[in-house]
C-alpha cells in the first residue's frame, strides 16, 4: 500500500472540485497524482492493498449528508441514496415486501460485516474479481495491457469466468446486486461538476469490454453517483433471484439470475431476465424474456426461457458448467414466481 | 535394571477389556486404572488458556514488541524461473527508516570457485532472495518495491504432468543429492535416482518394502479393481502466519517463533550462526497452527537474525498471507494408480500402487503407507515418484502422504465390495485385521444409522442422498528424546516445564491434568510453562506424537517428586512414605484416616525451596515395534459422511460426518473432540473446496488469499459427531497417545464414496466441484 492523504468531502461540490480521476482510469493509465473517490472503501482498498491503485489522494464521499436515505412511494417508486449501506437495504421493510429479488440480492451478498461497510454505489460501480486482473503480476487488456490471460486456451485459469459475450476480457461483474436493480429496471442518478443531473438506465450504466476495455461503467472522474431508482412495481409484479456460490456463507457469484415478471394469472405478460456472472456486465437475455412472455409459467416454458438464454454461452476451457447451471437456475427463478 | 510386574487394563472397555501383566522399570508409578476410576483423566477438562485464547489476552509471536523493534519484509522473486544477474538495492538503501539489507547469497565453501553466481538460481515465483528492516513494516515495505532485481530468465514448468515429459524444461540442473523428508513422516525420498524432472521411486516404507509376487497375486484373483484417482495441491492456512521475532543480545539469541518445533528451531538457528545450542533460546507460548508446516526456522528465520545482527536491534518478521499460501508449504497433489485384486470370498489377493505427486521444489509427494498396511494382503508394491517443477516447496501436512493415499485406496475397497456384491462395511469387517476399526465400524455405524444406505444412484429427485465410509491408519509415534520438570513449590505451587509447545490443541491442559491427576489436585493448581528451549527438551507437533511422548514422562516426574514431598511428610508423622497418598488436596495416610495435611502446608516441610525432578521418556512397556519408537497398535479410525448432490447444479453439500476414533487412553474429551472436528472440517475443505490455482502460463499461484483460495466456513461445516473408542495397550504410564493426524485422514475418501453412493457415478478426483459432478452426469458437453 503506497502513502496517500485523505480528504473528507463535506458536500458533493466539494468531492467533485476535489477529484481528478477514476478508479479504473488510474487502474489502466496508471498515471499517478491521482485523487479518486472511495465510499465505503471495500473495492478501493482492496485495490489499493493488492498494489494495482495507487492514488496520492482518497477523497472520503461516505460522510457527505443527504445520500443515505432509502425512500418509497407506492406510486414513485424507490429511491436508495448511494451511501445506503447494503446492510441497511437488507432490513429494509419497503424493499422486502416490493422489491423481494433486490432483498434477496441484498441479503446474499458478501458477509455481514462486509454488508455493514459497503454502500450500493460502491457496490454497482466495483471492478471485477477475475484473478489475473486483481494480480500486480499481471498486465491485462483491463490494466493496459496486450492480453488476457484467462481466455488463453492451454493456461487460461477461466472457471469462474465470462460465457457469454466474452470476446476480449473474460472477466464478470461483481456486483450480485446489480442483477437484481436491473431486472427491476433500476436507473442510476448522477450529478456532475456542474451540479447537472443525470438519470442513467441501468442497461446504458455498464459499458461492455468490446466498447471499452478500460472501464465496466461510463462514470467519468467529474461524477458521482447520489441515487439509485426503482420504478414503482405493480399489483402483478413478482419477482425472484437466486444466486449459486462453491460456499453458501461467502463468495463470489458462480451465476445469478434476477427474474421480474408482469403475471396475469399464471401467464407472464413481461419478463425481465438478468444474469450475473455470466457477462462481462449484468447480462439482460431477451432470449429468455421473449420465450417466456405471453407464455403460461410452467416447467416446460421456464426450462424454454433458460434455453434460450443460453443459446448465446460460448464458454471457456473449463467454465462449461456453468451453462447447466444457469439453465437450472434460470428455470428455478420463473418457478419460484408462479 | 530392577524391575516389577503388575497388572494393567487391556483392550475396549465394552468389547474386550481384561488385564495384561506387563514388567516394568521398578520407578515407574503405579498402574492407572481404566479412566471411568479417575478424577480429571478423560473428563471434558476446559482448556486452561480458553479465557486469554477467547479474550485477546493470549500473545502470539506476531503481538511480540520489544524495544527498539525493527520490522522486516521478505524480498521474493516474482518469476518462476531464472538466473539473477543482478540486485541493485540503492533506492531502498537511502529510503528513510530503513536500517538494513540482506541478501541471500551463495555460499562458497573454501578455495572453491564460485560458477553457481552470486545469487541462487530462482527456481519458483515467490522464491525468497532478501529482506528489508525497517522503522515500520510499511516502508520495509516500500523498500522491497525500489529493490530491483534483473533477471535472465529460463523456461518454468508448473503442471505436473507436463514436468514429467521428457523435454520438460529442467527445475534442477544440479543433482539432488539431499535425502529430504519433504512430508511423511520417517519416510525418505531419494533425491539421486531418476530422470528429468522425476525423481525415485520410493518403494518401501518403516513397515517394509514389496511383499510377496505381484504376477501371482492377480492371478489368484476372481476380481479387480485398476483406477487412477488425482488429487490437488492444498496449501496449508494456519490463520496465524509463519515468522519469528529474534532478539540477539551480546549474551544469546532469543528467537520468539511461530513454531510446532522450538527444538527444532534451536537447533537450525545454533547451526546456521555457529552458536552452541545453549546460546539460543527459542519461545512459543501461543501459536496459531501449522498443521506439518512450521517444523523449521524456514528462510524467514535466519533472515531476521541476519537483519538483527546487522542492525543490533529486535526484528520483527511475520509473513503475510500471499507469502504463506506461497512459499510456506503446501499438501502434494497426485496422479496415483491402484490394482487390487481379490477373490471372490473377499480375501485380497494383490496391490499394486503407482504413484506421481509434486512438492514442487521439494521432496516428498509420495501417497503413504495406507495401501501397504491398512489391509493385509500377501503381494504388494507401491512406486511413488516426485516430480520437480517450478512451485513453492511441499512441507508436512496433517498425515502427509496417506491422505492423498487414502483417497486412492478407500474409494477402491468401495468399488472392489460393489464388484463383490457386499456392504462395503461389512466387506472391511471381512478384510480387516483391527480390532479397534471392527469396535469403530460397529458403534458408528449405529450412530451413524448405516441401515439407511440404499443401492447406488437409487435415489429419486434431483437433489440425491449418499452415504460412505472411508478407513484409516496412522502409527503410535513416540519420540524418546522427551523430557518435562515438574517442581513443587514451597508455597503449594506445582510447575511443569518442557520445550514442548502447544500447537493449538491443548498440550498445555492435558500436561496440567497429568500432573493433577497423579498429585490429587486440582487441574487450576498447576501452571505450565512450555514452549522454551531453556527448559528439557520436548518433541516437536508432528507425526501426532506429543500426546504419547510427553505425557509420560510428565507423569513420571510428577510421581517423583510427589514421592519427595511424601518422605518429608511421613518423617513428620513417623510413619513409611509408601503409605501416603494424596486426595482432594490433602495428604492422607491408608493406615490412619485421621491424619490429614493440606498440600500446600505439606510443601512447607521442604527444606529447600523447591522439588524439582525430571523425567525423559522411557521406553514402551511390553517393547517397541521399531527400537526407534514406533510403538505397536495403530490409531485407527472410521469416518461416516453423508451427503446431498443436486444432480442440475453440481452442488455437494456434506450434511454430516461420524467420525469414530482411538488414541489410547482418552484424556480430555472436549479437546479430542475439538481436534477431530478440525480434521472432518480440512477433509470436508479437501474434498470439496480447497485447490491451488497455478497459472502454467506465468508460474503464479492465481488464488494466493482468503478469498479465492477456498476454506470452510460456518455453513459449509456438515453436523460432526465424534465417537471415542477407549483402548487399553499398557504401554507407557499413560498409555495415551495423540489424535492429530488421525482425524484427517479418512474424510475424502468417505466423502467420495458418498458422493458415488448418491449419483452412481464414481469421481476420481478431488477438489469435486459442480464441474466435476455435471461432467460425470453427462450434462457438460
Amino acid at each position: 500500500m503506497n502513502k496517500f492523504s485523505w480528504y473528507e468531502a463535506k458536500s458533493l461540490e466539494d468531492a467533485l472540485q476535489q477529484v481528478n480521476s477514476t478508479v479504473s482510469e488510474q487502474l489502466y493509465e496508471h498515471s499517478g497524482k491521482a485523487s479518486v473517490f472511495k465510499s465505503g472503501g471495500v473495492d478501493v482498498f482492496d485495490l489499493v492493498k493488492e498494489g494495482l491503485l495507487k492514488p496520492e489522494k482518497i477523497i472520503n464521499i461516505r460522510n457527505i449528508p443527504g445520500l443515505d436515505k432509502i425512500g418509497y412511494d407506492p406510486k414513485k417508486g424507490l429511491s436508495i441514496g448511494s451511501n445506503v449501506t447494503l446492510a441497511e437495504m437488507a432490513s429494509n421493510p419497503d424493499i422486502k415486501t416490493n422489491y423481494l429479488a433486490l432483498h434477496q440480492a441484498v441479503n446474499h451478498a458478501a458477509t455481514p460485516q462486509l454488508r455493514n461497510m459497503s454502500t450500493l454505489g460502491g457496490n454497482i460501480a466495483q471492478r471485477n474479481r477475475c484473478w489475473y486482473f486483481r494480480s500486480a503480476d499481471h498486465e491485462c487488456f483491463r490494466k493496459g495491457g496486450d492480453r488476457c490471460f484467462a481466455r488463453h486456451s492451454d493456461t487460461g485459469e477461466n472457471e469462474n469466468h465470462a460465457i457469454i459475450d466474452n470476446g476480449s476480457c473474460v472477466s464478470v461483474h461483481a456486483s450480485s446486486i446489480a442483477t437484481a436493480l436491473m431486472a427491476f429496471n433500476a436507473s442510476v442518478v448522477i450529478v456532475n461538476e456542474e451540479g447537472e443531473k443525470k438519470e442513467v438506465h441501468m442497461d446504458d450504466f455498464f459499458v461492455t469490454a468490446g466498447k471499452d476495455i478500460a472501464k465496466e461503467n461510463i462514470l467519468q472522474a467529474k461524477e458521482i453517483i447520489t441515487e439509485i431508482i426503482l420504478p414503482a412495481p405493480s399489483k402483478n409484479t413478482k419477482s425472484a433471484y437466486i444466486k449459486q456460490v462453491a460456499r453458501e456463507s461467502y463468495d463470489w457469484s458462480l451465476g445469478d439470475v434476477a427474474v421480474v415478471l408482469e403475471v396475469s394469472g399464471d401467464t407472464c405478460r413481461t419478463a425481465s431476465i438478468v444474469l450475473g456472472a455470466a457477462a462481462p456486465v449484468p447480462y439482460r437475455s431477451l432470449e429468455a424474456q421473449q420465450a417466456i412472455e405471453k407464455k403460461t409459467i410452467n416447467s416446460e416454458n421456464a426450462l424454454a426461457a433458460a434455453e434460450a438464454a443460453m443459446s448465446k454461452a460460448r464458454p471457456l476451457t473449463k467454465n462449461g458448467y456453468k451453462v447447466p447451471l444457469f439453465i437450472t437456475t434460470i428455470k428455478q427463478a420463473i418457478l419460484e414466481i408462479s | 535394571m530392577d524391575t516389577r510386574k503388575e497388572k494393567f487394563p487391556h483392550g475396549i472397555p465394552g468389547h474386550n477389556l481384561t488385564e495384561i501383566e506387563r514388567e516394568i522399570p521398578i520407578e515407574e508409578p503405579p498402574v492407572w486404572p481404566v479412566n471411568d476410576e479417575l478424577k480429571v483423566i478423560g473428563k471434558r477438562v476446559t482448556r486452561i488458556d480458553a479465557l486469554e485464547k477467547v479474550t485477546g489476552k493470549a500473545k502470539y509471536t506476531s503481538d511480540i514488541k520489544l524495544p527498539g523493534m525493527l520490522y522486516a519484509k521478505m524480498l521474493r522473486s516474482n518469476v518462476p524461473h531464472a538466473v539473477i544477474t543482478s540486485i541493485d538495492i540503492s533506492k531502498a538503501e537511502s529510503l528513510p527508516g530503513v536500517h538494513a539489507i540482506h541478501l541471500i547469497e551463495n555460499v562458497r565453501k573454501e578455495g572453491e570457485e564460485n560458477n553457481n553466481g552470486k545469487y541462487p538460481m530462482v527456481k519458483y515465483a515467490g522464491q525468497p532472495l532478501g529482506g528489508v528492516a525497517a522503522e515500520s513494516l510499511e516502508i520495509a515495505k516500500d523498500a522491497i518495491s525500489l529493490i530491483k532485481v534483473n533477471y535472465e530468465e529460463k523456461p518454468f514448468v508448473i503442471d505436473i504432468e507436463a514436468a514429467m515429459e521428457l523435454n520438460a524444461p529442467i527445475v534442477f540442473d544440479e543433482p539432488i543429492t539431499q535425502q529430504e523428508d519433504g512430508g511423511d513422516v520417517g519416510e525418505t525420498h531419494d533425491g539421486s535416482k531418476g530422470e528429468g524432472n522425476v525423481r525415485g521411486p520410493s518403494t518401501s516404507s518403516f513397515f517394509g518394502g514389496p511383499r510377496g509376487d505381484l504376477e501371482e497375486g492377480f492371478k489368484e484373483a476372481d476380481v479387480i479393481v485398476e483406477r487412477t484417482y488425482r488429487t490437488q495441491v492444498h496449501t496449508h492456512m494456519p490463520l496465524e502466519t509463519h515468522g519469528v521475532v529474534v532478539d540477539w543480545n551480546p549474551d544469546h539469541m532469543m528467537v520468539y517463533a511461530s513454531t510446532q518445533n522450538t527444538n527444532a528451531v534451536r537447533n537450525e538457528m545454533a547451526s546456521i550462526f555457529n552458536l552452541p545450542k545453549s546460546k539460543v533460546r527459542v519461545f512459543c507460548d501461543f501459536m496459531g497452527g501449522g498443521f506439518g508446516a512450521k517444523h523449521s526456522a524456514g528462510s524467514f528465520g535466519p533472515m531476521a537474525a541476519n537483519l538483527a545482527k546487522k542492525t543490533g536491534r529486535p526484528v520483527w518478521l511475520m509473513l503475510d498471507r500471499q507469502e504463506e499460501h506461497i512459499a510456506e508449504g503446501n499438501r502434494p497433489n497426485s496422479i496415483q494408480s491402484l490394482k487390487i485384486g481379490a477373490r471372490k470370498d473377499g480375501t485380497l489377493t494383490a496391490i499394486q500402487q503407482r504413484s506421481h505427486g509434486t512438492a514442487g521444489v521439494n521432496l516428498g509427494a509420495g501417497v503413504g503407507r495406507i495401501a501397504q498396511i491398512l489391509y493385509p494382503c500377501p503381494n504388494f508394491a507401491t512406486e511413488q515418484y516426485d516430480v520437480l517443477t517450478n512451485a513453492g516447496p511441499g512441507a508436512a501436512w496433517r498425515a502427509p502422504g496417506n491422505v492423498q493415499g487414502a483417497f486412492g485406496l478407500e474409494q477402491a475397497i468401495d468399488e472392489l465390495a460393489e464388484k463383490l456384491e457386499i456392504d462395503p462395511l461389512k466387506y472391511r469387517d471381512l478384510i480387516d485385521k483391527s480390532e479397534v476399526r471392527k469396535v469403530e465400524r460397529q458403534r458408528g455405524a449405529k450412530l451413524f444409522d448405516w441401515s439407511r444406505r440404499q443401492a447406488a444412484g437409487s435415489g429419486k429427485g434431483v437433489v440425491k442422498k449418499g452415504l460412505g465410509v472411508g478407513q484409516s491408519t496412522w502409527p503410535r509415534f513416540v519420540t524418546l528424546d522427551s523430557s518435562v520438570e515438574v517442581k513443587i513449590h514451597n508455597d503449594g505451587g506445582v510447575e511443569i516445564r518442557s520445550s514442548v509447545q502447544d500447537i493449538g490443541t491443548g498440550t498445555k491442559t492435558i500436561l496440567a491434568q497429568v500432573v493433577a491427576e497423579e498429585l490429587g489436585l486440582p487441574v487450576a493448581a498447576i501452571t505450565v510453562n512450555i514452549g522454551d528451549t531453556f527448559f528439557p527438551v520436548g518433541p516437536g507437533s508432528g507425526g501426532s506424537v506429543v500426546t504419547g511422548s510427553i505425557t509420560p514422562p510428565a507423569r513420571n516426574a510428577t510421581y517423583e517428586a510427589k514421592k519427595a514431598l511424601l518422605k518429608l511428610v511421613a518423617k513428620k508423622w513417623e510413619t513409611d512414605s509408601s503409605e501416603l497418598f494424596i486426595e482432594d488436596g490433602q495428604v492422607g495416610s491408608k493406615k490412619d484416616a485421621g491424619l490429614k495435611m493440606p498440600f500446600k502446608e505439606a510443601t512447607k516441610l521442604m527444606r529447600t525451596s523447591q522439588i524439582s525432578k525430571i523425567a525423559s521418556r522411557s521406553n514402551d512397556y511390553g517393547g517397541f515395534q521399531q527400537p526407534w519408537g514406533l510403538a505397536y497398535g495403530d490409531l485407527g479410525s472410521v469416518q461416516f459422511a453423508e451427503v446431498s448432490v443436486n444432480t442440475d447444479t453440481g452442488f455437494v453439500r456434506v450434511d454430516k460426518i461420524v467420525a469414530a476414533h482411538s488414541c489410547g487412553r482418552p484424556l480430555n474429551l472436549g479437546q479430542l473432540e475439538s481436534q477431530i472436528n478440525g480434521g472432518v472440517i480440512q477433509g470436508v475443505s479437501y474434498a470439496l473446496y480447497e485447490n491451488r490455482v497455478m497459472d502454467n502460463g506465468t508460474g503464479h499461484m492465481m488464488n494466493a488469499n482468503v478469498d479465492q483460495y477456498k476454506v470452510p466456513f460456518s455453513m459449509e461445516i456438515p453436523e460432526i459427531e465424534t465417537l471415542i473408542v477407549e483402548e487399553y495397550g499398557a504401554r507407557s504410564s499413560t498409555d495415551a497417545y495423540g489424535i492429530g493426524e488421525p482425524a484427517n485422514i479418512a474424510t475424502a475418501a468417505a466423502i467420495a464414496n458418498a458422493v458415488y453412493n448418491a449419483i452412481g457415478v464414481r469421481i476420481y478426483e478431488i477438489p469435486i466441484t459442480p464441474s466435476s459432478i455435471l461432467k460425470a452426469l453427462n450434462k457438460v458437453s
